[in-house]
């Protein structure tokens, strides 16, 4: 709880309870072996002191049963370590279908968040007790990092791409926001408050609004379909085709290339289809698209993205679609029904260490997830 | 600074043996005052050991040096690669190949360098340094003539760069690498430029011989491995994209 | 001469400094700057590192001064961000990477294999003017006002947004990069090719196993950071975008090659600490070193195995989800070796005859402060625990401990076991323990509470903090200030010593190696005869116990 002095921190999410066992797991491992060690040592500084100047020890080689032993037992031991951490670390990369999405933008030297039904908050993220909430995260300028520590939670927010982090609150209160990575002189200002609420207040003050907050009646979807109208996007991305790909449907699709290569359209492909449209260029286009780099900002950009993804093949592109998402809160994804911060599926990208950044390194799974295909009104 | 002073009160005084060398057995009087041998060393075999394992370990560290410009290199292309053949298109691959072929020559002239060295063939051994410094130089000015016609058409990254088309970003990236590890081995290249000069100096005074020729033949080494370099910079950077016209 | 606190088993009349010594073989400034000499090449390093030394402790100083209150009321924000950064640029190139290597390495290791010199002295002396050119770069940053990206120069923050010396900073790490390439090259070659007839592999100090595995990592790794810092200094210097997304670069590519190398950095600058410790272990207990053969091996096994853990600095980083699982279990195995050389080191002292000596202090100092900054790395490494420790205090704490904890304590055991070879004197055997004393409460007090408030949340690099922190940081800044006396200490009585200590002998120790076998100090040339090497390393068994 901010303000209230503690030795240990709040456990305000479903996974900080296990994150703290794994913890104080390691912790009764480590300081019982270095009660061990540090105990074997006083003993033997104690009961072999050199009694005489010219006392000479038994000159002691070695002993390898001792060797194997103290190699293998802490190596097995890590290995828990190890695996406890993998298991912990894949939760907390995987949110939930059921997840909110909310939009989290950093820059030098504020958090700029976005609720699913548009409201916008500044350095505070108020959220619903009980409900998984994912965050999309970006900067605008520098590497940040969103980290809630009650949580246990921390992602890095990274200019040109954007990350995945997840929780479920789980106990009410007000809790720190910190970004995790040192990004200029202001880096400790950067931090505001998570403010957890039961799922009555929050709607109620999704409609009311605080200090903070702008009460906004347009959902990123709407605001998306406006910036699409906007910018000029339906001039060229029109129903047929020709000119340029259809949108209808096309987040989380597989998308071939130019050069044959297929790719699944995520959140990192979109953004970088408009902010650096030669990068992929699509099978059978020509690469006329211009670039809206410095055109439209960060904020635009997911608004951008929520329509696209909100747009399912019925609808094909035509600006009126959005209209009929206005009163989605919270499962503009559905028809995705994907988690999007899964691990790169095998049959894709190169395993290289350093994703790219055009594709988000945690991309779309395998494609019995994607929305099937019926002329439906999938939102 | 020589330690010539050091006196050594209990060692029996050898006149033929100079101060830097103990009596130890394998310290004969053939190697008295060895001009060939550093201070620091024993004898012959341990002092050409000793460079040799010198001169390998340094090549490894310039593997990792332009390794990791080769795995920046790798990661960009990946990345971007019509910008990396669109870049690579606009440079000219007569000047490549013309460098490749002299840098390969000049490699065969080193080859033969230490080859004379160690055959103690003095003359030959200047002809074939000098052919390498010529070569070396060739190279050389080849690059200034391809780094000035990238200043002419606009195509220093940062600093003057023009490129129409919306690929232009990612083609001064293409271009960065290309101005860096060019410039980068341009740069061994000046340093083995410099270097051969005195060594043709000392080839030319008759200090190399078959019973002392490794100062040539560790310079080889240097030169074939900055002439290795080269031989991936050169597809790399001028050769992509070509099957695709 | 006044003889102050000599070794209790003095029996014989007082020793007299050698009259050929390697500190006496010239007194001109020339004869220093222009030395071909290891041992005096090593006194430069000293000198240089020192100084060093306490220019990053003044910034640390600095740096928990400001931290003692909540506000940022002693510094602005800009002024505290560049006292961090130069407190961990100078730290980390100019004190922690070079100390041990190129002090007690360049000084010893031509010593321990009966050499006369290093394979490449002019190379050796030509490391240090690099060094002092890195210097000079770095120190021109912090003249001109500073830098403020953090020592590790996270793009595009320092390529594209910092108002800093970055550029000049940037090169002086690049050019002492060069500096530990060089000494690393030097001592593979020494090490390969200039050991004493009968020094075999396995016969070697483990002080030379340990500098051998180190010197692997310095000559493989350092060209990485070179070109990484090149390329972000171009990046700045000409507005490339290599690294600034908005011109198509990739921020994280930095952090890749960044921790490609400064993972194996801290290799560096464990090991040849553990290769003291080591040392002095056997010394302290008079006895091998227990399965030496493993702690050999497991030096170049943390060498090498440290080469593919870069990705554990980077699981938030937007990094895939399997690579940190594969970086976590190769995490997971580095920290075997180092487990494998500790509990090899208590077993030494098991059945020992166990000095109470000085040496010991640093010993059981190092032991106790190692073992925590090791086991901490535990938490680290498992993924899902980082998640939430990544950036705080946690691991301000973990690598202090390893670090300061570990390394410094071991260099300073270690000037303090062969000040007496290094000098010809002996500094006062008290003082000795005192400052060993005075540095491991003084380190636990400052960093152990930084472990609390790590996983309290507290993030690194914080100009300000929640006032619910305060009472750990006013802890931590009450502990730097005990271990700054701790610090400050040595350099007044061993500086003293160097007039009034009591004169040492070849052996005031009783110590087994190379380095003990001729005078103290030195002559230049090191040996009379090459040795010929006959025994087992730490062979007491045949120890004199009659004092030489």
């Amino acid at each position: 709880m901010i303000g209230k002095f503690a030795f240990w921190p709040d456990q305000a999410s479903s996974v900080a309870l296990e994150v703290d066992l794994l913890y104080i797991f390691i912790i009764v491992v480590t300081v019982a072996t270095s009660l061990a060690v540090y105990g074997a040592i006083a003993i033997f500084t104690i009961k072999y002191k050199r009694r005489s100047e010219d006392e000479i020890p038994e000159q002691i080689e070695g002993n390898l049963p001792l060797e194997i032993a103290w190699s293998i037992i802490p190596l097995g031991i890590v290995l828990v370590m190890f695996a406890w951490g993998i298991k912990l670390f894949y939760d907390l990369s995987r949110a939930p279908d059921e997840a909110m999405n909310f939009n989290v933008v950093g820059k030098q030297w504020m958090w700029k968040v976005q609720h699913p039904t548009g409201k916008r908050e500044i350095n505070e993220l108020h959220v619903p007790l009980g409900q998984p909430i994912k965050l999309t995260i970006t900067s605008e300028d520098v590497l940040h990092s969103f980290f809630i520590p009650a949580f246990r939670t921390k992602m890095d927010a990274v200019p040109g791409r954007y990350t995945i982090s997840w929780f479920e609150p789980t106990k009410p209160g007000e809790y720190h926001i910190f970004c995790a990575e040192y990004c200029g002189t202001e880096h400790s200002h950067m931090i505001g408050r998570v403010v957890v609420m039961d799922p009555a207040h929050y709607e109620q003050w999704l409609k009311t609004g605080s200090a903070n907050a702008v009460v906004s009646n347009e959902t990123p979807e709407v605001a998306g379909a406006r910036l699409f109208q906007e910018q000029r996007c339906n001039t060229c991305h029109m129903t047929n085709g020709l000119m340029a790909p259809m949108l209808a449907g096309v987040f989380g699709s597989q998308v071939t290339l130019q050069g044959g290569e297929i790719i699944t359209a995520d959140e990192n492909y979109l953004r970088e289809s408009i902010v650096n449209p030669q990068a992929k260029i699509v099978n059978g286009y020509q690469p006329n698209m211009p670039t809206f780099q410095g055109q439209v900002s960060e904020d635009a950009l997911l608004q951008l993205l929520a329509y696209i993804k909100s747009l399912s093949k019925s609808e094909a592109g035509a600006p009126g679609a959005a209209a009929a998402a206005s009163s989605v809160v919270g499962t503009s994804e559905a028809q995705a029904a994907t988690t999007d911060n899964q691990p790169a599926p095998p049959e894709h990208a190169a395993p290289s260490t350093g994703d790219p950044p055009a594709v988000v390194p945690e991309s779309q799974p395998r494609p019995t997830e994607q929305p099937a295909p019926a002329a439906g009104d999938q939102h | 600074m020589s330690e010539a002073h050091v006196s050594t009160a209990t060692a029996h005084h050898d006149p033929f043996v100079a101060h830097q060398f103990d009596d130890q057995p394998q310290q004969t009087a053939d190697t008295h005052h060895d001009p060939f041998v550093a201070h620091q060393f024993d004898d012959r075999v341990q002092q050409k050991d000793a460079v040799t394992l010198g001169m390998w370990a340094f090549l490894g560290q310039e593997v990792l040096f332009f390794g990791g410009l080769f795995t920046g290199y790798t990661v960009y292309r990946s990345y971007y690669p019509e910008a990396f053949v669109a870049g690579s298109h606009h440079l000219v691959i007569f000047w490549g190949a013309l460098n490749t072929a002299v840098l390969i020559a000049s490699s065969l002239t080193m080859a033969l360098a230490v080859n004379a060295a160690q055959n103690s063939k003095r003359s030959r051994l200047v002809g074939y340094l000098l052919a390498t410094l010529f070569l070396g130089c060739v190279f050389l000015g080849v690059k200034v003539i391809e780094y000035k016609a990238k200043f002419d058409d606009h195509l220093i990254p940062g600093y003057d760069f023009h490129w129409d088309g919306p690929l232009a970003n990612s083609v001064q990236i293409f271009y960065s690498f290309y101005f860096v590890m060019t410039g980068m081995h341009a740069l061994h290249m000046i340093i083995g430029v410099a270097v051969i000069t005195p060594l043709i100096i000392r080839a030319w005074w008759g200090r190399f011989s078959q019973d002392y020729y490794a100062p040539v033949e560790m310079f080889g080494l240097y030169w074939h491995f900055v002439d290795i370099v080269w031989i991936f910079l050169f597809p790399l950077l001028y050769l992509l994209g070509l099957h695709a016209h | 001469m006044s003889a102050v606190a000599v070794p209790k088993h003095t029996e014989v009349p007082a020793l007299e400094m050698p009259r050929d010594n390697f500190l006496n073989d010239g007194y001109s400034l020339k004869s220093w700057l222009l030395t071909l000499d290891h041992k005096r090449i090593g006194i430069l390093y000293m000198i240089s590192v020192s100084i060093f030394f306490l220019m990053g402790a003044a910034f640390a100083m600095l740096v928990r001064l400001e931290l003692m209150t909540p506000g940022g009321d002693l510094l602005t924000s800009e002024t505290y961000n560049k006292m961090f950064t130069m407190h961990g640029v100078i730290m980390v190139f100019f004190v922690l990477i070079p100390a041990i290597p190129a002090i007690l390495g360049n000084f010893l290791i031509p010593l321990m294999i009966g050499a006369r010199d290093v394979a490449f002295p002019r190379l050796n002396l030509a490391s240090w003017y690099v060094f002092m050119l890195g210097g000079t770069l770095a120190l021109t940053a912090g003249i001109f006002g500073g830098v403020d990206t953090g020592w590790t120069f996270y793009t595009p923050y320092s390529s594209v947004y910092s108002n800093s010396n970055v550029i000049l900073a940037g090169l002086g790490a690049f050019t002492a990069g060069f500096s530990s390439i060089l000494t690393g090259l030097n001592f593979i070659v020494t090490i390969h090719t200039m050991r004493a007839p009968g020094m075999t592999w396995f016969r070697l100090p483990l002080f030379i196993w340990a500098h051998y595995a180190t010197s692997l990592i310095q000559v493989l790794a350092t060209p990485v950071i070179a070109i990484t810092l090149l390329l972000m200094v171009l990046e700045r210097g000409l507005g490339l975008g290599i690294f600034n997304p908005n011109l198509g670069g990739d921020p994280v590519l930095f952090q890749h090659m960044f921790w490609f190398y400064s993972h194996p950095a801290v290799y560096i600058m464990i090991l040849p600490g553990m290769g003291v410790i080591s040392e002095m272990v056997a010394f302290v207990a008079r006895k091998r070193v227990f399965g030496y053969s493993f702690v050999a091996f497991s030096s170049l096994g943390i060498a090498i195995i440290g080469f593919f853990v870069w990705g554990h600095h980077m699981y938030v980083s937007s990094q895939s989800v399997y690579a940190g699982m594969v970086f976590s279990l190769i995490t997971f195995l580095v920290a075997i070796p180092s487990a494998i050389k500790t509990f090899n080191w208590t077993a030494t002292l098991y059945k020992g005859s166990i000095t109470y000596e000085s040496p010991l202090y640093f010993v059981i100092g190092f032991l106790g402060l190692f073992v925590i900054g090791g086991v901490t790395g535990l938490f680290l490494a498992a993924v899902g625990l980082d998640v939430h420790m990544h950036d705080t205090y946690f691991v301000v704490a973990h690598f202090h401990y390893i670090m300061v904890g570990g390394e410094i304590m071991a260099f300073l055991g270690g000037l303090h076991f062969w000040w007496p070879k290094i000098t010809g004197r002996l500094y006062p055997e008290a003082f000795g323990k005192i400052s060993a004393l005075l540095v491991f409460f003084g380190f636990n007090l400052t960093f152990f509470p930084q472990f609390l408030v790590g996983y309290l949340g507290m993030p690194r690099r914080y100009h300000t903090y929640p006032p619910e922190f305060q009472i750990f940081n006013v802890m931590s800044t009450a502990g730097a200030t005990i271990l700054g006396v701790g610090y400050l200490l040595p350099f007044i009585y061993m500086l003293w010593s160097l007039k009034y200590g009591a004169v040492a002998g070849p052996n005031p120790w009783r110590a087994k190696g190379l380095e003990w076998t001729i005078q103290s100090p030195p002559k230049t040339g090191n040996f009379d005869h090459t040795p010929i090497v006959h025994e087992e390393p730490y062979e007491y068994a045949t120890l004199e116990v009659n004092r030489v």
